[in-house]
């Protein structure tokens, strides 16, 4: 383990300054990674769906197809990877830090837009840069699907109101999500930042998961 | 004496209204003042009352042994019996009246807060009651003040407390109630004790454990206090609800603190066991709190299940079960205050799902009210209580004390911060600390607490702290109380966003639940969000199932915000008296109208459809049509009794615009389905009245009015409007009106279903063609409905003769 470790020392060294996060966190998460992948080098989508804890969550397509998502790499390529590296899960992963207290004014305005441009991605399915309505009441089908009965028609409904809502408020093309989710933005940014960081900081989880060696 | 003053106010001519009003609650305050030792000076001799007419032949009955028969009293005077619920109602009414009269004064208003203005109305009363009799009769009794003014302010608190940002601050919001205050009252008691021992100071004879004690009592922030004052400065969220959380919480360390230290006063000695056994009290009294009010509040979701054919009580249950699980505390020494809050936490969302729309707003301003009302009376009485004594004033005491406790808060919320900040995705900056360090207010529970004190045993201690409590209140009621707004104002402190919650935000909050959860997952991590969708699953799985009745127990939550969403926007739009003239505040329909353009209308069938397009005459008409027969429904609301409401039509009608949309949606879903037609002789274009008279008439048209059916020979059936559907692809606000008929509607849409429409994508829709064989499954559906008609006939008695007029004009 010694020769790997040095050099994914480097590796990880590299990887931190792209990212942001901590040689403990990397480490982490791919402990984590290996993990999920079987000890291989990439990760397909068979690999996410398998994780039973996701089974109830309605949106779980979505989440898996965020991974695999180019759009989500900080490149400007579209379309979507069949499997993804460390790199890409990290790069994924990397959305959902918070900032720190030493963070700037313009850091944390970067990377608010960042979250909320991953936001938009995971609804703009087609790659085309907007939101249409479709895509939009796919969401809130997704949202509702774990309910069963109800569905269709009520989705329908809501997505149309919520359509309506952000057009009577402000621009009336959908181009930017910006604008639809001012309003919801502050709450957004909280959330987005409460997310992982949290496991990434403690070592005991990543320790009492199962099969790890 | 003081009426001439009064008389002398009143003659001042061209006064401004302000001051007018200012004179006129000086009047009312001194005549309030003079009547209630008045009362109290009557209670011992009934016979020496001034002023009104009395007749002695009252008094004197009792001597009635004597021959001579007095002449029987007509007039006569018995202030005895009425006493006390005549003197609580004037106090009632006097707070209500000063209530009132600050709003009129809006410059002062603006400035001083309310809390403030009724401490020194309570002064002047007091005042003016000791000018007048030497002695203020004790209003701020513990028991008063505990069992019956506290509660309904923490039961509004708690019932509407929002739960998401509590529970997202809850880490933070236990670290300072229970850190924080005990911080402070070993912080301001140790120090208080190092004051007494100055030798000049004449205190020495407080001890450690009494100056502890005092400790306790003062260092809890006051949710009184924090409720008067916050509520008008309108801070941002996030501090309102760590303030408010705070004072809430920690009510179950004051009750723990201050037990320990009265029974340790009294024994003089403190062992380590002891604080151990302080340490399990206090999580017996905060756990066994919020246990007794979970309990009860799951009883009264329960019990909600039930009532849907008693709605009138429906309130009553939410107030005395919490009440209940109140005083259940009390009795064993938990925290009254967080079994109510819990109570009312816990049952809220599922009593919300089963009581009616009316019985809501009951319980809503029935809240408010009491709360409200509360919350004034405790300040005038703390204010007359200033007066009333005793007091002892020590100057060295009483100011170690006020800036102890301002030094204490500060360090504390500062050194609480820093550990917090370490555990917080969002940080708390200097000015959000600054604002909940000087939001540490204190009041009148404290006061009762330190009236609760034992008069033996705390001899000549017991004035030197009420005063020195009292001067506290005070202090920050009046200086920090005032002083905050502006403050705020300076420090540009965040604001609370006054927008309300779309529906936009729903959809992505629960998104981003659901994205962070997976995240989570897919990390392997189970943290916050994990443990949160479990809890959600299982509500929604087994809870949901139980408490709630009927349909409304599977409905998820998205849906159920739009719903009553959806009810909110209906309601508003029925009232404004129109429904042709959409707002953008009502989305699904106008998305209908405006994504795709509007078709030509559909040929009127018998059945009368479609209202073709609007335009503006028309839209007058309609709009003229429903306002009238609105006004005609609420004439029509004749007696009904106690134990029953007769079902309004206009919470009816909103259902109906509900059910209405939902049919909607319906027809959308049988396009393709649909091989048959419905034959229709196809009318030409006309308006509401016109097809309405031909409708009723009979004319032209197979539908049968009703009450011809019935053998009655109304013939305009003013009952027949109703039967209009937006078949189209104009989807308006119909209210039916006559709630016997809106069944019919219903039916008449499945009638309408059975057509073929063809749907472009989801939102257009062509009008139907007619086909031959339809028209007798028709005719049938027909005789079902007006089948239905004859067996939902009248809410009460009258409601058909009342429509004997012509409906058109």
């Amino acid at each position: 383990m010694g020769a790997t470790q040095t050099r994914s020392g480097q590796e990880y060294q590299e990887l931190a300054e792209r990212t942001g996060f901590s040689a403990e966190q990397i480490r982490n998460l791919h402990k984590r990674f290996q993990q999920l992948s079987g000890n291989e080098d990439t990760i397909s989508r068979e690999h996410l769906k398998s994780i039973p804890a996701l089974a109830n969550n309605p949106i779980r397509k979505q989440i898996i197809e965020a991974f695999f998502d180019k759009r989500n790499q900080h490149g400007n390529e579209l379309g979507s990877y069949e499997e993804i590296g460390f790199e890409e899960f990290l790069m994924v992963m990397s959305h959902f830090r918070p900032p720190t207290l030493r963070t700037t004014e313009e850091e944390k305005e970067a990377m608010r837009k960042e979250k909320v441009r991953f936001l938009f991605n995971m609804h703009d399915t087609d790659g085309d840069g907007k939101i249409t309505l479709v895509e939009y009441r796919k969401v809130v089908e997704e949202l509702l699907s774990k309910s069963g009965t109800i569905g269709q028609e009520a989705a329908k409904a809501i997505a149309d109101a919520a359509m309506l809502e952000v057009a009577s408020t402000n621009v009336p093309n959908m181009v930017s999500e910006t604008a639809k989710l001012s309003r919801g933005k502050d709450c957004m940014v909280a959330c987005c930042s409460a997310a992982v960081t949290g496991s990434c900081r403690s070592r005991a989880q990543m320790t009492s998961m199962k099969g790890l060696p | 004496m003081f009426w001439r003053r009064a008389a002398h106010g009143r003659v001042g001519f061209r006064r401004s209204l302000p001051e007018l009003g200012l004179l006129l609650l000086a009047t009312l305050v001194l005549l309030e003042g003079s009547v209630l030792p008045l009362g109290a000076a009557s209670s011992p001799e009934t016979g020496i009352t001034p002023g009104a007419g009395v007749s002695h032949g009252h008094a004197d009955k009792n001597h009635s042994e004597t021959k001579h028969k007095k002449p029987f009293p007509v007039l006569g005077l018995n202030y005895d019996s009425v006493k006390t619920p005549f003197e609580i109602s004037l106090w009632v009414l006097l707070a209500s009246l000063m209530k009132l009269g600050f709003h009129l004064l809006p410059r002062v208003s603006s400035i001083v807060p309310e809390s403030c203005l009724l401490i020194v109305v309570g002064l002047l009363v007091g005042g003016g009651i000791k000018l007048i009799r030497e002695e203020v009769p004790p209003v701020l009794d513990t028991k008063l003040f505990f069992y019956c003014l506290l509660p309904p302010i923490i039961l509004d608190a708690g019932y509407f407390l929002p739960i998401r940002p509590f529970m997202e601050n809850l880490g933070t919001i236990l670290m300072f109630a229970v850190v924080g205050t005990l911080w402070n009252a070993f912080f301001v008691g140790g120090f208080l004790f190092a004051v007494c021992q100055i030798p000049h100071a004449s205190l020495s004879h407080i001890g450690l454990l009494p100056c502890l004690l005092f400790g306790s009592i003062i260092s809890a922030v006051d949710p009184v206090a924090v409720l008067a004052v916050f509520e008008e400065i309108h801070i941002n969220e996030l501090l309102h609800i760590l303030v408010f959380g705070e004072s809430l919480l920690n009510d179950a360390v004051t009750v723990v603190l201050y037990h320990l230290f009265e029974e340790f006063s009294e024994a003089g000695t403190v062992t380590v066991l002891d604080g151990f056994l302080g340490v399990i009290s206090f999580l017996v009294v905060a756990l066994g709190g919020v246990l007794v009010g979970a309990f009860y509040g799951f009883v009264a979701a329960l019990t909600s299940r039930f009532t849907y054919h008693i709605r009138v009580i429906e309130p009553l249950f939410v107030f005395v079960y919490s009440y209940m699980a109140y005083l259940s505390a009390e009795v064993f020494h938990l925290s009254g205050i967080m079994a109510l809050i819990a109570c009312g936490a816990v049952m809220r969302p599922y009593v919300e799902a089963n009581i009616s729309h009316k019985s809501h707003t009951t319980i809503k301003y029935f809240l408010k009210m009491w709360s409200s009302v509360s919350e004034t009376l405790i300040f005038i009485f703390l204010g007359v209580a200033t007066v009333e004594g005793p007091h002892q004033w020590n100057w060295v005491f009483v100011t170690a004390t006020v800036i102890l406790c301002l030094v204490s808060r500060v360090i504390g919320v500062v050194g609480l911060t820093f550990v917090i900040n370490k555990f917080r995705m969002v940080n708390l900056t200097t000015k959000d600390q600054f604002i909940i360090a000087y939001g540490g207010l204190r009041g009148a529970i404290a006061f009762s607490l330190g009236f609760l004190l034992d008069i033996e045993h705390f001899k000549d201690m017991r004035e030197i702290f009420l005063t020195a409590i009292i001067t506290v209140v005070f202090f920050t009621v009046f200086v920090q109380g005032m002083t905050i707004k502006p403050l705020v104002e300076l420090l540009a402190v965040k604001k609370k966003q006054e927008a309300k919650r779309s529906i936009n935000e729903e959809i992505h909050t629960q998104f981003l639940d659901h994205l962070l959860t997976g995240i989570e997952d897919i990390c392997g991590h189970y943290g916050h969000h994990h443990w949160k969708d479990k809890l959600n699953r299982f509500n929604k799985k087994y809870v949901k199932g139980f408490l709630i009745a009927g349909e409304r127990s599977k409905e998820p939550q998205l849906i159920a915000f739009y719903h009553k969403l959806e009810m909110k926007q209906a309601i508003q739009l029925v009232e404004s008296g129109g429904g042709s003239k959409l707002p953008s505040a009502m989305p699904s329909t106008v998305s209908m109208q405006n994504i795709q353009p509007k078709n030509q209308p559909p040929p009127p069938k018998p059945t009368e459809r479609a209202l073709p397009q609007l335009t503006k005459g028309r839209e007058e008409e309609i709009r003229k049509i429903l306002r009238s027969n609105l006004q005609r429904t609420r004439q029509r609301l004749h007696s009904y009794n106690r134990h029953t409401l007769v079902a309004d039509p206009d919470e009816e009608g909103f259902q109906d615009i509900i059910l209405k949309k939902q049919k909607m949606m319906e027809l959308d879903r049988k396009i393709k389905e649909m091989a048959n037609y419905l034959s229709v002789p196809s009318h030409p274009k006309d308006s509401p009245t016109m097809s309405r008279a031909r409708l009723a008439s009979g004319r032209n048209t197979d539908f049968i009015p009703a009450q011809q059916q019935k053998g009655n020979k109304k013939s305009p059936d003013p009952q027949a409007y109703n039967i209009k559907l937006p078949a189209g692809g104009v989807p308006t606000i119909q209210v039916d009106l006559a709630s016997p008929q809106s069944p019919d509607s219903v039916n008449l849409l499945d009638e309408i279903g059975k057509a073929e429409q063809k749907e472009d994508s989801g939102l257009m829709m062509k009008p139907p063609e007619s086909n031959g064989p339809e028209k007798a499954g028709e005719k049938d559906g027909w005789r079902d409905q007006q089948k239905l008609t004859r067996c939902l006939s009248d809410p009460g008695p009258g409601a058909e003769d009342d429509e004997d007029e012509p409906f058109l004009p």
